[in-house]
């Protein structure tokens, strides 16, 4: 079992992520139904369930550094789902925010797409990409 | 308003329809004529952004598509198409329609945001949040099947079609274009072409989105998973109605080939080709546009006959 000693720091991080998505993460109670209906969840570090719980707990670290974050692709099934009303997709564009912010690091960069792709995509691929996981 | 070419409404193209999904576009306007409306596109238009911003601090980025609907209520206003509770704006892809949708949701919920957004920009009237955004399948559905029916000339008898509603069309809850849960808004119409519709546990399951820039073969784990599913239910083919599901469930079938072998390739259309074909305007489809070319099921089928 992992033991978590909450800090006035912890409790600030919940907060911060609370206004900026403006979700009540403090409502979870684990039901899971948001990790069941994901449908990226075989490849994520932490199930959406967990980030939840975790943000509850002021996790900074885990949280920004986890591919979860990076893996949601905000189709609105855990929300449509989540029995407390919690959209996840806007709690993991917070937490995406928050690391864009702070490190103002491109995770998706135009010239980065080999070119061949870049002929082929949709207008609206690139332009998602760009929102999703740039400044 | 009743122009030349029957009811006219107003409608939002976005960028991917003037690209990659021109035979969306072309096959939207061809068939909703043949139902007496002229889809009239809104002049001087923007990208949406694609995607609505989700965080509460963020409001640049709700910029485009207020501006896109501050267009179509100017446009309304003029051409008088009834402006006392606001006119209809329709959208043919998914994405636009759900960022145009989810901005209006936030413009009702958050009047103090709206008046923000509408000091900021200088140039153009106020957003006034009375634009309906809706979708083409829901002008469809308003017309209704009977009329659909009574337009269908070469009728899609035995084709097996699998809709796929993705995302953006039924959710969040409150831009649903349907039951978010069990849709059929797309199987009623498919029913009307004389097609059959097939029922399938992905229907409403994400493509992958936009993670197919940067991981192509996750989304082509997905396409896997939404595709088999179809065929396993009896599927020969799916329809859609989202520029970018269409790019990853069929241009993507070349890397699940790569991860796959044992694949077959299945052809995607939107739900306009397959209208198209119904009523007759085949040569409007632009097949030769399609990553997997659907006229061997289609010939198959006794549906299209091709010269030579």
């Amino acid at each position: 079992m992992r033991v978590i000693k909450i800090t006035a720091e912890n409790d600030k991080f919940a907060e911060r992520v609370e206004d900026l998505s403006g979700q009540p993460i403090s409502l979870c109670f684990q039901c899971g139904e948001c990790s069941s209906s994901c449908p990226v969840a075989s490849e994520m570090d932490l199930l959406p369930s967990t980030l939840i719980r975790l943000i509850q707990l002021g996790q900074k670290e885990e949280l920004l550094g986890s591919k979860t974050i990076w893996l949601c692709s905000s189709c609105f099934m855990c929300f449509a789902r989540c029995p407390r009303k919690i959209d996840i997709a806007r709690v993991a564009e917070a937490l995406r925010q928050l690391v864009l912010r702070e490190k103002d690091v491109d995770r998706v960069h135009p010239d980065k797409i080999p070119r061949e792709e870049r002929e082929k995509l949709p207008q609206i691929a690139i332009v998602s990409a760009l929102r999703k996981f740039s400044t | 308003m009743m122009g030349g070419n029957g009811l006219e409404q107003l409608y939002f193209p976005g960028c991917t329809l003037k690209t990659t999904a021109e035979n969306f576009e072309i096959t939207a306007k061809e068939t909703a004529k043949v139902l007496g409306v002229n889809l009239v596109e809104i002049e001087d238009w923007v990208c949406c952004g694609t995607v609505h911003s989700l965080t509460t601090d963020d409001l640049m980025h709700h910029l485009a598509p207020t501006r896109i609907l501050i267009r179509a209520q100017e446009m309304g206003k003029k051409m008088g198409l009834g402006w006392e509770d606001g006119c209809s704006l329709f959208t043919l892809c998914s994405m636009c329609y759900n960022t145009l949708s989810q901005l209006n949701e936030l413009v009702k919920e958050s009047p103090d945001k709206l008046d923000i957004i509408n000091d900021f920009m200088d140039e153009e009237a106020d957003y006034e949040g009375k634009v309906k955004v809706l979708h083409l399948l829901e002008l469809y559905k308003q017309i209704g099947v009977e009329k659909i029916k009574a337009k269908v000339i070469a009728p899609l008898n035995g084709l097996k079609v699998a809709p796929y509603y993705g995302c953006l069309l039924l959710r969040p809850k409150k831009v649903a274009i349907d039951n978010l849960e069990d849709p059929t808004i797309m199987e009623d119409l498919i029913k009307a072409l004389g097609a059959d519709p097939v029922d399938n546990p992905y229907k409403s399951k994400c493509c992958g989105t936009f993670h197919t820039v940067d991981k192509p073969y996750l989304v082509a784990n997905l396409a896997y998973k939404i595709l088999t599913y179809a065929r396993r239910a009896g599927a020969e083919t799916i329809v859609l109605s989202c520029p970018l599901c269409a790019f990853n469930l069929e241009n993507r079938q070349e890397e699940i080939k790569e991860l796959y072998p044992d694949f077959q390739r299945m052809p995607v259309f939107y739900f306009t080709q397959l209208m198209a074909i119904a009523f007759g305007l085949g040569d409007f489809c632009r097949f030769e546009t399609n990553y997997v070319d659907p006229l061997p099921l289609l010939k198959s089928k006794n549906i299209i006959k091709v010269k030579g």
